[in-house]
């Protein structure tokens, strides 16, 4: 018997149940295979997101409003979120390659996602072949999220416990790995501030003198002159001293005391 | 007949008027709403406000959108094209879709029909809208990285981050509400509120409310998205005209969605006040629109005074606010508040009642005292400089090494 028959029995009009299928379904094929077609990382992650969206939309079509909601609330709105931010920050887009990584995690990798499908199939086997559909209105007689809460909290709360503890130990887990444990305190405003009074002479306390000679010249590639004529080289910015963009103040420099005096 | 059913027997063109008049309701929301925002904030600040065009000023919203619209749209030549132009269409129309689930008014006539003004309801509005509001977030985060550029690339994560942890505190906070009405769906939360409105039964859970809203719209003092003197504009900054409105649109009717949002879950939606229950007769049920609308613009001009008020705070000030006080606070609240019902539905004594309470209030004010005096003890041990006497001129004293002689130094 057919979904469509299925539907049929309950007593639902299918018809425009059908017409959203059918304008839905290849959006939602087509949006899929993009996700392989794409180069963009990013283009991928909406169109799964689009998806997921098409999905929930499905869901509730077929009276599993509850599902539908927390399909968007939960995939769409935290996972591909927290998915995009990482696409974003990290750029994947340039560093793309399909060479591996990490050495030997090929042949595991395929062997899991097979015994992943494997486990899925035989759970779906085993929940459509051998008990018998009671149909919605049995299923839904509470109402639809009273059934769920009923079934979750009582029959399968064991199940859920633990799937709530692998995901708390997951995210503890992420947290641990990325997070680099900070072994001396940063070095602040007020760390600089004090560490430049800590110094042996108190010739740098008021901060570097600034570019440019007084009067003369005001461009930030010409050093400062001391008093004592001679340019400070601390004056200048350290990348225009790395690229060599820097020019001599010595003429800008007045004669000495003791020549002009003479 | 209860809502939901009255609403099941909506012909397809009640739907379409209704659709219609959601969508005009919130377009005027807004044009009113940037107005009156204006002028509340300029009479707070001693100005006048915009008062030049039509009567008070009224049409200078419309104004401004006729002018935003003829304005030369530029796409950056270092963005994303199609994701450039999906985002402000996302952020638009996600922001009307919350209104489908909100009562506007009891049982009314339209147009000889039977029904209230209300698209749909569901089971699970209230969860429906929270999905909506975290699709919407899509539409800030792709602006913020298709702009090609760092600010909005910032902005824009700054403020999906924002929005993401806030939605945690108002999701918490909603749960309050499940409980104690026994529902999801809108209508029945309002009618659940017949007789005393959540905002006073569930006071925490409405003051966490107010502010997660707050911060979830992205509004001043939580405006940290757009804090100018960081992120220029934050995830809009590269878009103009039609784009840009699409995104201030957006704003408003987003202010506008949660605070009816609020309206409906803590002050009983359409409900006439305690007492003017008789108004709600008048014009044939249509006048409980204007306690809805009231309490609407109750809660805007709410948004503005604080925006007049208060400056922005920092965003990891921000962050802090939302983890570790709104969310753990409104965790704390529902264990209260579900032993509380469990109490109340095994017809628990009331000295237990009583007793709990009170034990309760008293390990709030353990924790935070205790806490308090943490703190004092962390400030103390955490002061760097011990205080000396006032330095003298010209050299400032170094603590640990005393005074330096100026004199000496120099001298050698």
């Amino acid at each position: 018997m057919t979904l469509f028959h299925l539907a049929l029995q309950v007593g639902r009009t299918a018809t425009p149940e059908a017409v959203q299928f059918w304008l839905l379904a290849p959006i939602a094929v087509i949006a899929a295979l993009g996700i392989l077609v794409v180069k963009k990382a990013i283009h991928a992650a909406l169109l799964m997101a689009w998806v997921m969206v098409t999905l929930a939309i499905f869901y509730i079509a077929e009276d599993a409003l509850f599902l539908g909601i927390v399909q968007i609330v939960v995939y769409t709105g935290a996972v591909m979120m927290l998915f995009l931010f990482i696409l974003m920050l990290v750029g994947v887009d340039s560093t793309e390659s399909l060479g591996e990584t990490i050495k030997g995690q090929r042949i595991p990798s395929i062997l899991i996602a097979v015994g992943l499908l494997g486990l899925v199939v035989s759970l779906l086997g085993r929940a459509t072949i051998t008990q018998p559909a009671v149909g919605l209105a049995t299923a839904n007689a509470d109402g639809n999220v009273q059934g769920i809460a009923k079934l979750l909290f009582t029959e399968y709360v064991w199940a859920f416990e633990v799937v709530s503890a692998l995901l708390i130990t997951a995210a503890l887990g992420a947290m641990v790995l990325a997070h680099s444990q900070q072994t001396k305190s940063k070095f602040a405003q007020r760390d600089l501030s004090i560490a430049r009074f800590r110094k042996s002479s108190l010739g740098g306390a008021a901060g570097l003198p600034t570019s440019g000679v007084f009067a003369r010249h005001n461009a930030v590639d010409v050093p400062a002159l001391l008093p004592d004529g001679t340019p400070a080289p601390t004056s200048i910015s350290q990348t225009l001293k790395a690229r060599g963009d820097m020019i001599t103040s010595d003429g800008f420099a007045l004669e000495s005391i003791e020549e002009q005096e003479d | 007949m209860s809502t939901a059913t009255m609403l099941g027997n909506d012909p397809g063109w009640i739907i379409l008027v209704k659709g219609l008049f959601i969508f005009v309701f919130c377009v005027l929301c807004t044009l009113m709403a940037v107005w009156g925002e204006r002028r509340i904030v300029a009479r707070m600040q001693m100005r006048l406000g915009p008062n030049r065009v039509g009567k008070f000023g009224l049409l200078q919203a419309l104004a401004d959108g006729v002018k935003l619209a003829l304005k030369e749209d530029l796409i950056p030549a270092a963005a994303d094209k199609i994701v450039f132009i999906v985002a402000p269409i996302i952020s638009a129309t996600t922001c009307f879709m919350a209104f489908a689930v909100i009562p506007m008014t009891g049982k009314v006539h339209l147009f000889g029909h039977v029904t209230a003004m209300q698209l749909t309801d569901l089971p699970v509005s209230v969860l429906y809208i929270l999905a909506i509001a975290s699709i919407g977030v899509y539409g800030i985060v792709l602006a913020g990285w298709s702009s090609g550029s760092t600010y909005p690339l910032l902005g824009g994560l700054r403020s999906s981050a924002q929005v993401i942890s806030y939605e945690v505190a108002m999701g918490l906070s909603l749960v309050a509400v499940f409980i104690y009405s026994g529902s999801m769906s809108t209508s029945e939360i309002v009618a659940a509120q017949h007789k005393w409105w959540f905002a006073v039964v569930l006071f925490p859970s409405f003051v966490i409310y107010v502010i997660s809203m707050v911060g979830e719209t992205n509004r001043a003092p939580f405006d940290l998205a757009e804090a100018e003197g960081e992120l220029v504009g934050g995830f809009h900054t590269e878009y103009s005209s039609l784009k840009f409105a699409l995104f201030f649109l957006a704003e408003y009717v987003n202010i506008i969605a949660v605070s009816s949002l609020a309206t409906t879950l803590f002050l009983g939606g359409y409900h006439a006040l305690p007492g003017l229950t008789f108004t709600e007769n008048w014009l044939g049920g249509w006048f409980t629109f204007f306690w809805f609308l009231g309490k609407v613009v109750m809660f805007f001009f709410g948004f503005v005074w604080l925006r007049g008020t208060l400056p922005r705070l920092r965003y990891d000030q921000f962050m802090k606010f939302g983890w570790k006080i709104l969310i753990p606070g409104s965790l704390f609240w529902i264990l209260v508040l579900a032993t509380l019902r469990v109490m109340s539905q095994r017809a628990a004594s009331r000295t237990l009642v009583v007793g709990f309470s009170i034990g309760v209030v008293l390990l709030v004010v353990a924790i935070s005292s205790l806490y308090d005096r943490s703190k004092e003890k962390a400030e103390k041990a955490g002061a760097i400089l011990p205080s000396l006497p006032a330095p003298s001129f010209p050299i400032p004293e170094i603590p640990g090494q005393g005074f330096i002689n100026g004199r000496s130094e120099i001298n050698g």
